[in-house]
């Protein structure tokens, strides 16, 4: 009897994924799923936390695509491992703090520690050639293969055929004739495959899956750098740079000030960490203080956090700071008025 | 069989299901797990990953704020 192979499939939740992993499934080859978890995935992080996004279906999008194929997931963190993926690229950024070649030869490496860990055969991704300037390109894709170091145990199996054969090929492990020969940015072929194969509700993230490709996120990534002279990252950094406004009225000191009450609950899990700001008298934002103001900059940032709260055009309203060390501070403020938050103070 | 509590409160998808997953890896068949959860999402997220990975959902809820979802280990011989 031949040995049944096996192999690990990376899975973003995209549809991509999902059909590399079927085409392989479907001939015979034993398939889990591996997803990475760097901090800075779009999916699921904005609609757990905002009021308005209640509404939208909350599952995270590769656990869900492992369960429509009916395979194992394991789902990674690798916050503290990507920060030199981010913070290093060695073939650079894409638009903005995007290192999508780094990344995918990153994710691809963590995927083969994981195969040789566990005694996989192969890795299956679902990259096409040509779909992604920056990491999907012919040229692009055997600098992926070897700075994973995972050479010809690499296949795609939705562009195998514009590809030297593999090992899984070559060696009869999958027949490389039942593989795609996609190529380009058209999502036509793929969207058939998905209506054969009964995929009818996948994720198309636009503009990707990871927050390092939004010009306003990475703005605001680049804000924290400066401020902060250097370039390093918490994970409640990252975080905190997916939720609220974020105004900067002073190079030494920020306010992310809640958009809605799903922002107001999550900011709230931050207060023994920040100093942070509410008005008692109206309904309205929490807001967070990041770095170090002097009391009048702190007066200014109740009068901020006021101008986005219900009392905006009282004339006074009854702002209490709370430090970190757990002091409170009572002021009456004025709200900013209409035109008077300076727009460069939005980060 | 151990009974355990895994406190995953204030952390949002995915990490609800990471720290199961870390702490289902360390324990045996027939144990169970209480995840308590602030991210909504968790109760289908951490109920999905049960399913593909053969662990049995005993109760999924709300309590004094938190969602809840306990479940009961099932491991087979050598899994992943």
């Amino acid at each position: 009897m031949t040995e049944q192979r096996k192999a690990i499939a990376l899975i973003s939740g995209g549809l991509d994924s999902m059909l590399a992993a079927k085409m392989i499934r479907d001939q015979g080859v034993h398939v889990e799923g591996i997803n990475f978890f760097t901090g800075f995935c779009v999916e699921g992080h904005t609609h757990a936390i905002r009021t308005h996004d209640r509404k939208r279906p909350k599952r995270n999008n590769a656990l869900w695509a492992a369960d429509q194929l009916r395979i194992k997931l394991h789902i990674v963190d690798v916050i503290e491992k990507y920060k030199d993926v981010v913070l290093n690229p060695r073939y650079g950024y894409g638009a903005n703090l995007n290192p999508c070649l780094d990344c995918k030869a990153f994710m691809v490496a963590q995927a083969r520690e994981w195969m040789e860990r566990h005694a996989f055969d192969f890795i299956v991704t679902g990259e096409v050639m040509g779909q992604r300037p920056k990491s999907q390109t012919k040229s692009k894709l055997p600098i992926v293969a070897a700075r994973s170091g995972t050479y010809d145990r690499l296949l795609r199996p939705l562009s195998a055929k514009l590809l030297e054969p593999t090992l899984p090929e070559r060696e009869g492990w999958v027949d490389r004739e039942k593989l795609g020969d996609i190529s380009g940015r058209s999502r036509k072929t793929q969207i058939s495959m998905a209506q054969r194969y009964g995929f009818k509700d996948f994720a198309q993230p636009a503009g990707g899956c990871c927050f390092l490709t939004d010009s306003y996120y990475a703005a605001k990534m680049r804000d924290l750098w400066r401020s902060r002279g250097d370039r390093d990252y918490e994970f409640d950094d990252i975080m905190l740079l997916k939720v609220g406004r974020h105004l900067r009225p002073k190079p030494h000191y920020k306010l992310i000030v809640a958009r809605d009450n799903g922002e107001n609950h999550f900011l709230r899990g931050y207060r023994n960490r920040y100093t942070h700001l509410q008005i008692d008298d109206h309904p309205g934002p929490v807001a967070l203080v990041d770095g170090d103001p002097s009391l009048e900059e702190l007066k200014l940032a109740a009068r901020i956090t006021a101008r986005f709260g219900k009392g905006r055009e009282a004339d006074a309203v009854r702002a209490r700071i709370s430090r970190r060390d757990g002091t409170e501070l009572l002021l009456s403020v004025v709200p900013l008025r209409k035109g008077q938050i300076p727009q460069a103070w939005y980060v | 069989m151990n009974r355990l509590t895994l406190d995953a409160r204030n952390l949002i998808c995915p990490l609800p299901v990471i720290r199961t997953q870390e702490k289902v890896e360390h324990l045996r068949n027939g144990d169970e797990l209480e995840v308590l959860c602030t991210d909504p999402g968790a109760l289908h997220d951490i109920p999905a990953w049960c399913r593909i990975h053969g662990h049995e959902v005993v109760e999924t809820g709300e309590h004094a704020g938190d969602f809840v979802v306990r479940l009961r280990v099932r491991k087979l011989g050598n899994q992943t």
